[in-house]
């Protein structure tokens, strides 16, 4: 490989069409990214795809030559969340390492650790520190994605001294999975319950945003999940994340001008001049987490000027 | 307000301890005089999920509650349950030590490296998963013990009574469920909303929306409350305002203004208690480390008497129980938060 950091897309958040997805993910198939995610990883009523469309897919983009990891819930609830997340560990112990298992909860790293499945330990599970990444690396993990909260000070040492053939996946473009609930706050919105929200998730291809009393947006509720309103993106921190020797970089996918967002990151790995689409975010970017600050804050310089300025350098 | 007869005939039955907060050595004396089972609490820094300036214990006052309570014949649970950051894990380790000398029962964990540490260094001290563990299945639950020789685990609010039940069918390790408090809406251990808008968060250093950060602002005859500058609520004149934790806030959304994440409630699930222990639950915890002692007193003597009230047949919910809890209840609402359908 001779890119010096690996592209990765994100699980996809929302809830789309079976159309949307498949055609999103003929896109991926063709794009620059390395690795490619697949699967429901945010709620178990989402049914547009099944588990195996979803393990269909996955295959696809094995033999399409993608790194190919399927995505767990990170919520398990129910028996049938637990059924789901079996089917998911034995495509990946069928593929013979080809594709691998991305972990959200304990249950996960429990079941692919007992198939002897190779796993990425999801932002979800919440490794904070060097003794928890060694004791997963020990139950087989091969990746680790930082919890989104963490600041490069967090990050850096954890890379710096991981484990033997762990690699570091780090989050850098997308609006920021915060928070998951028993409560599906879209349904609660159209005043509706749960179990009969009539998916209306499927209306909102990138959230619905909650703006504060005075206007300011700043969160996005899709379904059991809450995110951030602006976008993380860390495309000015490229030469940062280089320099770090980070393993790879997860763009999380929206609807609109994903493959430019692709586009302008592969771009910037290569040293070349790269600027994001205008209408790639709906209410600007984020970059404070990765800054130790509050994770709504601005602190780098706008994304398009400091990755040219820095590909000249 | 009148529940069933509980199932004895099940075998899962069994009369849940009740584990009561204290944020502070007269809190811990009023939960053990009340009829607590256990109390539960942490120390003065960043290894506590409820790390609330001039509450919690140092060693010394630890001491002192550990013998007041184990003289009555009570537990103590030690939480060290926020996730030791990177290169500071001696912080984390001295709390888990601290823990074990002083005598307490047993620590509530949530980082697995932390945990594995505790096992091996600490056996005899019994290791319960934390709630910010966020464990939600039984497969979680179980590799816990596994790995770690978890005795109990708590549940995040999360899960319906059936799932709880669920839960208890396929473990061995003892299930703890939220009973009475202010309610996480929010699975516990997996919420970044304190940190995405000030920097900090209860995984991080143990506290959510904190109040250094909390600012109060007159305008005419509207009091705005704000966190880190984000306007959480405002307030008319005569409204009461609450602090202004994030996700109780009134936000717009679609053109609608609302509570559109949750409305300030309290979880009350006395009237559940016969199917909570049917259900064979080993605890009912009451949430409010923050709260005050009297606050800490009445509604462990009221959960007292109602699960005292499962032992003979015909368990009925006494209407001063209610009135008692409805007192405190924050919002003055209470709910069955997501052990209930609505939520669903």
């Amino acid at each position: 490989m001779s890119n010096p950091i690996k592209l990765a897309i994100g699980p996809i958040l929302f809830y789309w069409s079976k159309d949307e997805v498949q055609n999103f993910y003929l896109q991926a198939s063709d794009s620059p990214a390395d690795i490619v995610y697949v699967g429901e990883s945010v709620c178990s009523r989402r049914c547009q795809l099944r588990t195996s469309d979803w393990i269909g897919l996955a295959k696809d983009l094995a033999a399409a030559g993608k790194d190919v990891v399927l995505s767990a819930l990170a919520l398990a609830e129910s028996e049938g969340d637990l059924i789901a997340l079996r089917k998911l560990v034995a495509a990946c112990a069928e593929s013979g390492g080809r594709i691998r298992l991305e972990a959200n909860d304990l249950g996960a790293v429990k079941v692919a650790a007992e198939a002897g499945v190779p796993f990425v330990c999801g932002p979800h599970l919440n490794v904070y520190n060097e003794a928890t990444l060694a004791w997963f690396a020990a139950k087989g993990a091969v990746a680790w994605v930082p919890p989104l909260e963490a600041p490069r000070s967090l990050i850096a040492p954890l890379h710096a001294s991981r484990p033997v053939g762990m690699a570091t996946e780090v989050f850098a473009w997308g609006k920021i999975p915060l928070a998951f609930s028993a409560r599906c706050f879209t349904a609660r919105h159209y005043g509706l319950k749960k179990d009969d929200c009539q998916f209306r998730c499927l209306d909102h291809a990138d959230g619905l945003t909650l703006a504060t009393r005075e206007g300011q947006s700043f969160l996005t509720m899709n379904g059991i999940q809450t995110m951030s309103a602006q976008h993380y993106s860390l495309l000015a921190e490229l030469p940062a994340l280089l320099d770090l020797g980070i393993d790879a970089l997860r763009l999380s996918p929206q609807s609109k001008d994903f493959f430019a967002v692709l586009a302008a990151f592969d771009a910037a790995r290569r040293g070349e001049p790269a600027g994001l689409p205008a209408a790639c975010t709906d209410h600007g970017t984020c970059d404070g987490y990765w800054h130790g600050q509050a994770g709504i804050a601005k602190v780098g310089a706008e994304d398009d000027t400091l990755v040219v300025a820095a590909s000249g350098a | 307000m009148v529940s069933s007869t509980p199932t004895t005939t099940t075998s899962a039955f069994r009369i849940p301890h009740l584990v009561c907060p204290a944020g502070s050595l007269p809190a811990l004396k009023s939960a053990v005089d009340n009829g607590a089972d256990a109390v539960y609490l942490g120390f003065k820094n960043a290894t506590n999920a409820r790390n609330f300036a001039g509450l919690n214990f140092d060693d010394k006052s630890l001491r002192e509650g550990v013998r007041y309570a184990r003289d009555r014949g009570r537990e103590v649970l030690v939480a060290i349950n926020t996730y030791p950051q990177a290169g500071r894990l001696a912080e984390w380790h001295g709390a888990v030590d601290a823990a074990a000398d002083l005598g307490a029962t047993a620590v509530i964990l949530a980082d697995v490296g932390l945990l594995a540490y505790a096992a091996e260094r600490h056996p005899a001290l019994h290791r319960h998963l934390s709630v910010q563990g966020s464990a939600t299945s039984y497969e979680a639950i179980n590799f816990a013990q596994d790995a770690f020789g978890v005795r109990r685990a708590v549940l995040p609010r999360v899960l319906t009574l059936a799932q709880v039940e669920n839960v208890v069918r396929h473990t061995t390790v003892e299930i703890e469920v939220f009973g009475f408090g202010s309610l996480c809406v929010m699975n516990e251990g997996r919420c970044w909303l304190s940190s995405y808008a000030t920097g900090e968060s209860p995984n991080t250093v143990g506290a959510c929306s904190p109040a250094k950060y909390v600012r109060w602002e007159q305008q005419g005859k509207t009091m705005n409350a704000r966190l880190n500058g984000i306007l959480i609520d405002s307030y008319g004149e005569g409204e009461p305002a609450g602090y202004p934790t994030l996700c109780k806030g009134r936000f717009e959304v679609a053109g609608e203004t609302g509570y559109a994440l949750e409305e300030p409630t309290s979880l009350n699930v006395v009237e559940l208690l016969p199917q909570i222990a049917a259900a064979g639950v080993a605890a009912i915890k009451v949430e409010g480390r923050q709260r005050s002692p009297a606050y800490v007193g009445q509604v462990t003597r009221v959960l007292r008497q109602a699960i005292d009230a499962l032992k003979a047949p015909g368990f009925a919910v006494k209407p001063a129980w209610q009135s008692e809890l409805a007192k405190v209840a924050e919002g003055h609402q209470v709910t069955l938060g997501a052990y209930d359908r609505p939520w669903r």
